[in-house]
């Protein structure tokens, strides 16, 4: 497996310099008779913020889906191919999935809080992988989660209201403040703000810049402009494969696949 | 010209779109006045029907607790006042208020309108308390269900109409109703006792607890192999030829008509495992298999109803699959499954023919003490009553399908407060 792999290293320079956070080697995904992915070949780099981008049904999202292995709850969904996080395979049957969920957190695209408590909700994370040993401690971990979402001023006042009461911008920042209390090493968000107003929208993009800080973060987006405002590198997906990967501001202003341009500049998509 | 043309063809349809759009509400409307009206005929007549068992004729005698009579050996012994002769109790005091009647056709037609389970009430008293026997003592005893249907206006006075009293007894009756010893009193013999040949001492006790015993066995059974089966189908298995089949087999189960698990339940449960026949636990096992699938249907429903990001929520935080059902799953489709396990609860304690196989249709008169005592149940006591001759049991059928119908309707009406009760929106 490791001369494979390496293979499958070899082909980002990236991977190769050791600087991937999480890579991706060869990777097909079948959904039945669909195939949905077709040999992904993608290094992700750590504490920055990856945009995949692509016309719907183009497989970004279900790219995404692979790292934290949701795509495993889709009936008739096989993966082949390597992806690694810190170079190790995810795929791999010793790996405890519920660990690598803990490592890699998830945002989706429809704000989901629990029907409970704001507090139960950014608790929830830490008490089932038992990351607090007392009250206090729990406590410290929802509160720092929300400051560090940026929501705990709005909510300080009312945590013990329910979740899916507070106005949609609000809910996402709370289900990122949940995804970060459980302290992931990677955040993928699945089109998080296109349940969202421009204001709501504004405030998780400025969230996702801060995050970058303590997080790598993968984030599927329809919006080109949020591409290109959150994102440091940006990989264009187009019918399930991987066109074009590079610094999100080469590929915005000098792209170097005609498809890419085609979209970014509205031809297509 | 040509637009007003158009527009009046718009305005044609339109009106006629109203037009059906109304009809339709007609045929709503229509359709629910027309149950109602159904329905409401239905409790009319059975309440009219049965109303009249709720009290029963009684009279008041002065009861002379002769020592002599009573404990002829004057020892006090509890054996020897059990079985004494207190008919002759309440023969004495009724002799001593017709002294006429001295002959013995005479004799005979006077005792006959009394119950002949008025003595019991003698005996519970002296039981109770010993001393009072030498004493006199006034007390309220059950007449005999024809006096009582007399009474109550179901029975015709003259004999040519039916009725069943001569001239004498007729006499007798007036007497005593004259003076106020005759009065229709709150039948406590329909609440606390069990079933009788004497109409006026039949009652739905034992039925109600051979129901609740059976019930109690079939929730504890029915609840949580359904959820079970219901999470496992719903949450964990791989859908495949297997579950397909699995599934086909639980709807047709929901199908089967009842009396063939009734059969089931004859051939398991009592001859191959010998359980005690007529007992609650029997019952509560058929009724299990009855109830089961309906269960099993309405947890799924209420399962399938819990929307997926909140799976996908707990998940993407590293819940285990179990962790995710009993943290969020389970707790978000309780209502329903309360709501759909209730509903079967309602459609097992109604169930009768099951029931007739496993011989849950015996005459018993004990209220059974534990599930496993020989029992009868709500609606297979209906049924009893309802195929006896007497007059009298008739409006017991109807009292005892009212006693039913509020056991309904105080479940379903569970139900609704617990969906209403837990109900989450999102």
């Amino acid at each position: 497996m490791s001369t494979t792999s390496d293979a499958y290293l070899r082909q980002d320079a990236d991977a190769a310099a050791g600087m991937a956070k999480i890579t991706a080697g060869d990777v097909n995904v079948h959904y039945g008779d669909k195939h949905a992915l077709k040999g992904i070949n993608l290094a992700i780099r750590a504490n920055e913020v990856t945009a995949l981008i692509g016309p719907s049904g183009c497989g970004k999202s279900t790219f995404l889906r692979c790292i934290n292995r949701m795509n495993d709850l889709i009936e008739g969904a096989r993966v082949t191919g390597l992806i690694t996080l810190d170079r190790q395979d995810i795929y791999d049957r010793e790996l405890d999935v519920v660990q690598l969920r803990a490592r890699v957190g998830m945002v989706f695209q429809k704000p989901n809080p629990f029907p409970k408590s704001i507090y139960d909700n950014v608790a929830y994370g830490p008490r089932l992988h038992g990351l607090a040993h007392s009250t206090a401690d729990l406590e410290e971990i929802v509160v720092t989660s929300l400051e560090r979402a940026g929501l705990y001023d709005e909510v300080k006042d009312r945590l013990d209201e329910p979740g899916t009461g507070l106005s949609g911008g609000q809910q996402q920042r709370l289900c990122i403040a949940r995804a970060i209390a459980v302290s992931p090493e990677v955040i993928l968000m699945d089109e998080p703000c296109s349940a969202l107003d421009p204001i709501a929208t504004a405030k998780v993009e400025e969230l996702i810049d801060e995050l970058r800080e303590n997080f790598t973060i993968v984030i599927v987006t329809h919006s080109m402009q949020q591409a290109a405002r959150v994102s440091q590198r940006t990989a264009f997906f187009h019918l399930g494969e991987l066109v074009e990967v590079g610094d999100t501001e080469q590929i915005f202003t000098n792209p170097q696949h005609k498809l890419t341009q085609g979209y970014i500049t509205g031809r297509f998509g | 010209m040509r637009s007003s043309a158009n527009a009046d063809r718009v305005a044609a349809r339109l009106r006629r779109r109203y037009a059906a759009e109304k009809r339709f509400r007609a045929y709503g409307v229509a359709a629910i006045i027309i149950a109602l009206g159904f329905l409401t005929v239905l409790l009319a007549s059975i309440i009219a029907d049965g109303y009249t068992a709720f009290v029963q004729t009684e009279v008041r005698l002065s009861l002379d607790l002769d020592p002599s009579v009573i404990d002829p050996s004057g020892k006090r012994d509890r054996a020897d006042l059990s079985s004494a002769d207190y008919a002759a109790v309440v023969h004495n005091a009724l002799l001593a208020r017709f002294p006429e009647a001295s002959d013995r056709a005479a004799r005979r037609r006077l005792f006959r309108l009394i119950s002949q389970g008025a003595d019991l009430e003698v005996r519970k008293l002296v039981l109770a308390d010993p001393s009072i026997i030498g004493s006199r003592r006034e007390m309220w005893l059950p007449m005999a269900a024809s006096v009582d249907q007399l009474i109550k206006g179901n029975m015709a006075r003259a004999p040519e109409k039916g009725g069943q009293f001569s001239e004498r007894e007729l006499a007798w009756i007036d007497a005593l109703q004259a003076d106020g010893s005759l009065k229709t009193r709150f039948n406590k013999w329909l609440f606390t006792g069990g079933d009788s040949r004497q109409p006026e001492l039949a009652g739905l006790w034992g039925a109600v607890v051979g129901s609740f015993y059976s019930l109690l066995v079939t929730l504890a059974l029915s609840f949580p192999l359904g959820v079970a089966t219901a999470v496992y189908l719903e949450e964990f298995a791989s859908r495949n030829r297997w579950t397909d089949l699995i599934e086909v087999n639980i709807n047709n189960l929901a199908a089967v008509p009842s009396i063939v698990f009734g059969l089931l339940g004859l051939e398991i449960f009592l001859n191959v495992f010998e359980l005690p026949r007529s007992s609650p636990l029997v019952g509560g096992l058929v009724l299990t298999l009855v109830s089961l699938p309906t269960i099993i249907i309405a947890a799924r429903v209420s399962l399938k109803a819990v929307p997926p990001w909140i799976r996908e929520a707990a998940l993407g935080l590293g819940a285990s699959r179990l962790q995710m059902v009993t943290h969020h799953v389970l707790p978000l489709a309780m209502p329903g499954i309360l709501t759909g396990t209730i509903i079967g609860m309602a459609r097992a304690i109604g169930e009768t023919a099951p029931l007739l196989m496993i011989g849950m249709v015996a005459f018993i008169v004990d209220v059974p003490a534990t599930p496993l005592d020989p029992a009868t149940a709500l609606p297979v006591q209906v049924y009893l009553w309802a195929a006896s001759p007497e007059r009298a049991f008739i409006e017991r059928t109807s009292a005892a399908i009212l006693v039913l119908l509020c056991f309904l309707a105080a479940m379903n009406a569970t139900a609704i407060y617990l969906r209403k009760h837990f109900e989450r929106r999102w």
